[in-house]
């Protein structure tokens, strides 16, 4: 497999109200492990202020966790402002408790892939490697 | 010595060298021998392993230093309360569910919020948007309170509310709603949990900064006293700490620590320490390492009271003990084969009642995919039942005291858990410990601690590292909230705010705004503004314009 140029950014981010942070906070201390640029919102961010750090950082990668069951509401509306920044190109993502009919419609509506619990963060770490990687080949076959 | 002892004596030396041979020279499984903590665990304990006087470090059930127990006869006069934590859509819905929960035999009541109360915005704020009923039920007035606690009789049932930064408005709600039955406030029990400390740490739904907040805590703890005497002011709250990633000494140490603070801050606000300290009350989280929890509940007792008596100075037996609620660890769970999770809450909610809780919830198969529904509450609170009813184990008290192990392992959390009280002691106390975020970074390297093990197989998690089936989703039927609470949230606001005493509502905010500034005490103001028809919501914009918002601290 051909090594990526340069580091994957990574914004890791908990919109809404809930306070469940341990997932989010594992899985950014494990794509770092894995070699990748993390940064973490912290909890109890608008979806502007995270599409807003998404695009001051210019991240790579969007990775939402909700365990409050707000999914619904708060994940189109992350999508909509990164979408308002030029930010629609990010690969999305996210997890927590999340039923897999909501996970289905999340995913035709711009979401590439959610994860539920019991995930390991390998699994995580080399699905967005493996979904850059696509992205970057295409890239330079464009260019 | 005779010499008839003599010789069983090197009998039993030769015995455990020869026990000791045959184990070393024995092939072994191919796992790690440690507890869920991570603590290395000898295959075998003896004398050796649990020195100490039985009288200073056990005691008997209701005595000093509580090891084996806080009252004398434990479930022998009384069995625990079995309290399913219940909280979903409308104030309405969650009525239906605490009356369902009544008539199957349940025996005190405990809410879940949702995050917008939790946060004190009401339901119709901007952040509350797709939150409204998710997690808990929606409550942001009284008059949402009294459709909760409708057909209730609130001077007979016992309520527990899970509530922290807001904490004191709800209560109020609460003692206002209990007036408006015609219920006198002496009369009302419960508990709310009012545990700010860890929400900083853990939990994270918190309203304002330490020291204000710190502050509604005392008085809380003061209004109480003086008028709503069985009330448990706070419930001092390791479950979080533990759910968040901790291990069980650093449950115990910080569950602890902070409860010392609360202790602290009290007699500092000018309380005597045994007029506030027998209604602060504990909540610790039963986890899946059977008998580490066991000596955990035991240690906790055993420490508070030594710090209570030795530390405070308390004189009332009452304040030196533990009293505590359990519930079965949710991380416990499962997303794959959910039904298995009710054999993992059943030994959870054993190992609670060995542990001597006064109060059991016990967590349902179905809540790693959504709120619980009915059928799945039901088995849980009757997983209680059978262990109360059906094993025989709630004759006898403390049945392991005196197991090398349990006793053993009880030493060993006592002395981690004071290794952890100087490291905060060092640190200025536990707001700078917190403040710093250096709780908060212990927990979170215990959680990546324990996430490397399970995805290394050293810890083996039935259906998702080990006996793995192809994942077809959920097999059973899930709860689903229905947007429509949140539209009928917003009209009862609506309708609420156009039909109150408007000049009423805004004199009670008002005399919060002018006691934020003094030294009066809030719980007094927030019961008359509860009475005004104030909202959580306006009480809170109130505290947050004052006092200001928490940030938390950067730790990663």
């Amino acid at each position: 497999m051909q090594m990526t140029l340069r580091k994957i950014r990574v914004l890791v981010g908990k919109p809404g109200l809930d306070g469940h942070d341990r997932g989010a906070k594992t899985v950014a201390s494990a794509l770092r492990d894995h070699g990748m640029e993390v940064i973490y919102t912290g909890l109890h961010q608008t979806p502007e202020a995270i599409a807003e750090i998404a695009a001051q950082e210019d991240v790579d990668v969007v990775g939402l966790s909700i365990l409050s069951g707000a999914h619904m509401a708060l994940f189109p509306r992350v999508r909509a402002e990164l979408v308002k920044r030029g930010m629609g190109h990010v690969l999305l993502t996210g997890g927590g408790i999340i039923p897999q009919d909501d996970m289905q419609a999340l995913e035709s509506g711009g979401y590439a892939k959610l994860f539920g619990p019991g995930t390991p963060t390998e699994a995580i770490a080399k699905w967005i490697q493996g979904e850059m990687e696509k992205r970057w080949k295409a890239e330079g076959a464009q260019s | 010595m005779s010499n008839e002892r003599r010789q069983t004596n090197v009998q039993s030396i030769d015995a455990r060298a020869l026990w000791q041979q045959e184990f070393d020279a024995a092939k072994k499984r191919g796992v790690e021998f440690t507890s869920l903590s991570g603590a290395p665990l000898k295959p075998l304990y003896g004398p050796e392993d649990a020195p100490g006087e039985f009288e200073s470090e056990l005691g008997y059930p209701g005595a000093f230093p509580y090891t084996r127990g806080v009252h004398p006869t434990m479930y022998r006069s009384r069995l625990w309360t079995m309290r399913q934590f219940a909280g979903f859509g409308s104030a309405r819905q969650t009525n239906e569910r605490f009356k369902f929960l009544l008539a199957h035999g349940q025996t005190g009541l405990s809410t879940a919020f949702d995050f917008p109360t939790l946060m004190g915005y009401d339901s119709d704020h901007a952040h509350s948007l797709g939150e409204v009923g998710q997690v808990g039920v929606a409550i942001s007035s009284l008059a949402d309170m009294e459709v909760l606690m409708s057909g209730i009789p609130m001077a007979e049932v016992s309520t527990s509310m899970t509530i922290n930064g807001p904490a004191p408005i709800l209560l109020a709600f609460y003692i206002a709603c209990g007036e408006r039955q015609g219920v006198d406030p002496k009369l009302l029990r419960g508990t709310v949990q009012n545990d700010i400390l860890k929400e900083y740490q853990a939990q994270h739904a918190w309203l304002v900064p330490a020291e204000p907040a710190l502050r509604m805590i005392t008085d809380v703890m003061g209004y109480c006293a003086r008028k709503v005497p069985q009330w448990n002011t706070i419930s001092i709250s390791g479950y979080h700490i533990r759910e968040a990633g901790s291990t069980a000494a650093q449950e115990l140490a910080f569950t602890l620590a902070n409860g010392m603070e609360y202790v602290r801050r009290g007699k500092a606000a000018g309380l005597d320490v045994d007029e506030f300290a027998p209604r602060l009350s504990f909540f610790f989280d039963s986890h899946l390492d059977f008998f580490e929890e066991i000596a955990k509940f035991r240690a906790a007792r055993r420490i508070w009271a030594r710090k209570l008596r030795d530390t405070f100075g308390a004189k009332d037996p009452r304040s030196w003990m533990v009293r505590f609620h359990t519930q079965t660890a949710g991380v416990s769970l499962t997303a794959q084969q959910p039904e298995n999770n009710i054999v993992r809450t059943a030994f959870e909610a054993l190992a609670a009642v060995l542990g001597g809780t006064q109060s059991l919830h016990t967590n349902s198969m179905d809540e790693t995919l959504s709120l619980p529904t009915e059928k799945a509450v039901k088995i849980a609170l009757r997983t209680q039942q059978v262990i109360a009813e059906e094993i025989e184990v709630a004759h006898v008290i403390d049945p392991l005291g005196g197991s090398y192990y349990v006793e053993a392992l009880t030493n060993r959390l006592e002395a981690e858990a004071e290794r952890y009280f100087a490291e905060i002691e060092r640190r200025g106390g536990v707001v700078p410990a917190t403040e710093q975020g250096y709780i908060q970074k212990e927990i979170h390297r215990s959680a990546i601690a324990y996430q490397a093990a399970v995805e290394r197989g050293s810890k083996r998690v039935v259906g998702v590292n080990c006996y793995v089936e192809d994942d077809k989703g959920p097999t059973i039927e899930l709860h689903k909230i229905d947007p429509a609470v949140e539209r009928e949230q917003h009209q009862r606001l609506a309708e609420l705010r156009k039909k109150r005493d408007a000049s009423k509502a805004k004199r009670a905010l008002d005399e919060i705004h002018d006691a934020c500034k003094g030294q009066d005490n809030l719980l007094e103001r927030f019961v008359a503004a509860a009475h005004a028809d104030c909202t959580l919501g306006e009480i809170a914009d109130v505290l947050r314009a004052e006092f200001g918002h928490y940030k938390e601290p950067k730790i990663l």
